[in-house]
């Protein structure tokens, strides 16, 4: 914090944070346009709602009724209007509020992202060192191997892989859904009961696969990078242990970029966690999308949309904060960048 | 590793076997679609009734053999062509002990037919429902209407004093703002009361104890859980794990692997729903085909053609793996007796390509084709197999495969009939032909006014003349007369080209017992675990 004092400091950080909020509510009224662009090319929503004998007033009544037969921007302002107020509308297929049927299946997308989450890390970054440290030998090919794969197959065959072999052939863990979850009143969660846990890490696995790789991979180039530095030849020269370098020194140093993308990967993995959801029947708010998908349930849709790219602007903004306050060449420009 | 593996799926059965010795039967079942509103009027779709069936119960219920058997109407009889007279049953109690009366019953059809419900077709406009005494309701029609209780079926009662108490008597849609009691909780006469319900995820049901017909119950559950789960794959795999004691639909190509493994068993049968092709010929030109200033499919002989190119028995073993049943009508067997008179027209490219060419088309044509490909059985597969059928005779088909909501969205009259040629399902709701024949071969206008799902309008006045007269025969034999008559003209005039109905596919495990109804319809009541 040397170079801009007090006052003058905080003003310009919080130009700074109002900058980036306006641009945030820029990005999320963009991202509900294109959501509602896009719904004209999906499907009659009312041809969903009803059985196949009901004849066509009713469903011209119907259409009338949820506003479908306005002009897409009347549509549009409605809804912002509406969500600016917190109401999401009723979804069409099971006829409830929406932000009551996100808010319920919020916990299980957020403790299986967290769970994938910590996977990868706590996988990734000592695979990553071992890979880096021996770089020649059998089990760091086969952890090469593996995160190749890990890269290159889509989560569903992952998943199904998974549920052929631990599910079906060895009856360990279960196939689908979450267990049996306890109730907190303002949360349900899975991870106090045995079903609910052995329920979690199929899914957790092979939704953080993907991110378990790039933290290895990164982890072990930055790891190689490092351990070329003249500052780590010094401590060789000094006589310090092989682990007080290793782990002291290089990993520490190895991090920062690691944290970066984790952080930034955390948005993906809640909003990627559609297929693994669907796979697995995990009851959260991609699964409740993917339906919604098939049945153009729209008021789930666009609150599924908007609750995402939310996701995305926050954590960004998290991300520019942090730079922030960690690299002061950042800071100084603040207002312009 | 073999000796290890049957050790831990030994432990594990073990551990299975203690738990159920001690605890109550549950019966587990997962289907691929999900249970969304419990209100049972907000949408007339089989699986949605079929789970409340097992809670809800109407007037009539259908037996294994879809047979109309008498539920909360002891008896019925036609006092006069247009007055029904019901005999309620008594001692009948909802779940929360309130009594079955004909009050609930003047309510309920008051309902059905209110704003919102999509249950109004259960009986006609002007029907009059009147209550003679506490257990005797009159019922009286503008027209006599043999059909009158065809699909009462799933028109379940509800408690009247309930759903005032619950601020239930509006139908639930999905304009309301506010969900109300009825579409998250259910109070019915039914064999199994709701205990929890997360929708689109799970939903608990528990025996009721107070049935009023628990002296014949087959099932001898206590608890039911049904799951949703979407994918094919895992559904299976729950299955084959034992997770689940049922599971459907399962994917035709898994049945071997089901029947395969020893604890499962595929379950198979034909379903009510045809299958069939439909041809644009209405319009004075088609809207996707290169043949300008004129439509092909006006010309019964291009319509013949088509039906000759179509190798059906392929479709069955190819593309079904056997798991249909080839039609030549355009509703099941089970729901028409003279089905046997009817018989295709025999698969034969060669004199398909005669026809062709005596209708003015020596080297056939291009048409459009629309398909849903997440609808029925291998819909899509189905489509391109007729499409490399039709090329065989020199008909080029540009298929046009679509997620249903995008397909119906465009095929449907809300979509304008935006099709040349299309592939559909279709099963009588009534389980009857008069169904058949007003929505699939009405005269239609553009809008579709009048046979709604003619997508083609196809349009024969004497076939409208016939159903008017089929819908207020009394007169069993006449009746089925005048069907079969129906019937010759359009399969003589090639009005669509029938393919076939699809089959069920229920995997269920080899310690259930269950009966498997052809409309695909779960009743928990006539499960068995042992």
């Amino acid at each position: 914090m040397p170079r801009c004092s007090g006052g003058a400091c905080h003003f310009s950080m919080l130009a700074f944070v109002i900058q980036r909020l306006f641009q945030s509510a820029l990005v999320m009224l963009i991202v509900a346009l294109i959501a509602f662009v896009m719904f004209t090319f999906i499907g009659d929503p009312v041809d969903q709602m009803v059985g196949l004998e009901t004849t066509l007033e009713e469903r011209e009544q119907l259409r009338e009724q949820l506003g479908l037969k306005d002009p897409v921007p009347i549509q549009f302002i409605n809804y912002i209007g509406r969500a600016i107020q917190g109401d999401f509308g009723i979804s069409y297929q099971f006829k409830r509020p929406v932000a009551t049927m996100i808010g319920e299946r919020l916990p299980a997308t957020l403790e299986l992202s967290m769970v994938s989450a910590l996977f990868a890390l706590i996988a990734g970054i000592p695979m990553g060192v071992y890979t880096a440290l021996k770089r020649d030998s059998f089990i760091s090919k086969i952890f090469l191997t593996v995160s190749l794969v890990g890269i290159s197959l889509p989560t569903f065959l992952i998943g199904i892989l998974l549920i052929f072999v631990f599910a079906v052939q060895l009856q360990w863990l279960p196939s689908f859904g979450r267990g049996q979850t306890v109730d907190l009143g303002w949360w349900t969660t899975g991870l106090l009961t045995s079903s609910g846990i052995k329920a979690l890490i199929m899914p957790a696995i092979t939704l953080g696969l993907f991110q378990m790789t790039l933290i290895m991979r990164l982890v072990r180039s930055e790891m190689l990078e490092v351990l070329r530095t003249d500052y780590i030849k010094f401590a060789r020269a000094r006589g310090l242990r092989d682990r007080a370098i290793h782990f002291g020194h290089a990993l520490k140093n190895t991090l920062v970029p690691v944290i970066t993308i984790t952080g930034l990967q955390l948005g993906a993995i809640i909003a990627f966690a559609i297929i693994t959801e669907t796979v697995f029947s995990w009851p959260g708010m991609g699964l409740l999308f993917l339906q919604a998908v098939q049945d153009v349930d729209i008021p789930i849709m666009s609150a599924y949309l908007l609750m995402i790219a939310f996701l995305f602007v926050v954590i960004n903004l998290i991300v520019d904060l942090l730079y922030v306050f960690v690299d002061p060449r950042i800071r100084i420009t603040g207002g312009e960048t | 590793m073999s000796i290890r593996k049957s050790l831990i799926g030994a432990v594990i059965l073990g551990g299975l076997m203690t738990t159920s010795a001690l605890a109550e039967n549950t019966f587990k079942y997962a289907f691929q679609g999900s249970l969304k509103s419990l209100d049972p009027y907000s949408l007339n779709e089989t699986f949605t009734l079929g789970t409340l069936g097992n809670v809800y119960e109407g007037l009539t219920r259908r037996g294994p053999d879809l047979k109309i058997l008498p539920a909360l109407a002891e008896s019925w009889s036609i006092e006069e062509p247009t007055r029904w007279r019901f005999n309620l049953r008594k001692g009948v109690k909802f779940h929360n002990g309130n009594d079955f009366t004909a009050d609930d019953v003047i309510f309920s059809a008051e309902r059905i037919k209110s704003e919102g419900s999509d249950l109004k077709s259960r009986f006609p406009d002007g029907t009059k429902f009147e209550k003679v005494d506490d257990h005797t309701v009159d019922v009286i029609l503008t027209a006599p209407n043999p059909i009158l209780h065809f699909e009462w079926s799933t028109w379940y009662i509800i408690d009247k004093e309930w759903a005032e108490a619950n601020d239930s008597v509006k139908v639930t849609s999905a304009s309301d703002q506010n969900a109300s009691t009825i579409s998250l909780q259910a109070n019915g006469t039914g064999p199994f009361k709701i205990a929890s319900h997360d929708a689109g995820v799970s939903t608990v049901f528990e025996a009721n104890t107070d049935w009023w017909d628990n002296a014949n119950k087959k099932h001898n559950l206590d608890k039911v859980e049904f799951s949703t789960i979407a994918s094919d794959a895992t559904r299976v795999a729950a299955l084959l794990s034992g997770e689940m004691d049922m599971v459907y639909p399962i994917p035709v190509q898994d049945i071997n692997r089901v029947d395969a493994n020893p604890t499962t068993t595929a379950l198979t049968g034909p379903e009510l729903r045809t299958i069939f092709l439909g041809m644009d010929q209405r319009r004075d030109e088609l809207l996707y085909s290169n043949i300008k200033g004129k439509n092909p499919f006006k010309d019964i002989k291009v319509r013949k053609a088509f039906y000759h190119a179509i190798d059906i028995e392929a479709i069955k073993s190819k593309v079904m793996r056997n798991l249909s049943t080839p039609s030549a009508i355009m509703l099941s067997p089970f729901m028409f007796e003279n089905a046997e008179q009817f018989s295709r027209l025999e698969y034969n490219p060669e004199g398909a390509k005669a026809l062709l060419a005596e209708a003015g088309y020596p080297d056939g044509f291009e048409v459009g084709m629309d398909c849903p490909n997440d609808r029925y059985v291998n819909d899509e597969a189905i489509c391109q197999a007729i499409v490399s059928m039709l090329a065989k005779v020199g008909v080029k088909v540009n298929l046009n495969a679509q997620p249903k909501a995008q397909y119906f969205a465009k095929v449907l009259a809300s979509g304008g009939f935006d099709t040349s040629f299309y592939l559909l399902g279709w099963t009588p709701g009534s389980f009857d032909s008069w169904n058949v024949l007003t929505n699939l071969h009405g005269c239609r206008d553009d809008e579709g006014n009048g046979g709604l799902f003619n997508l083609g309008g196809y349009c024969n006045e004497k076939v409208d003349e016939l159903s008017a007269k089929i819908l207020s025969e009394n007169d069993p034999a006449k009746r089925l007369d005048m069907i079969t008559e129906a019937y010759k003209i359009t399969t003589g005039e090639v009005g669509y080209i029938p393919l076939h109905q699809q089959g069920l596919a229920w995997g269920v495990s080899t310690s259930i017992d269950l009966a498997q109804r052809a409309d695909n319809e779960l009743m928990m009541y006539y499960v068995n675990k042992k």
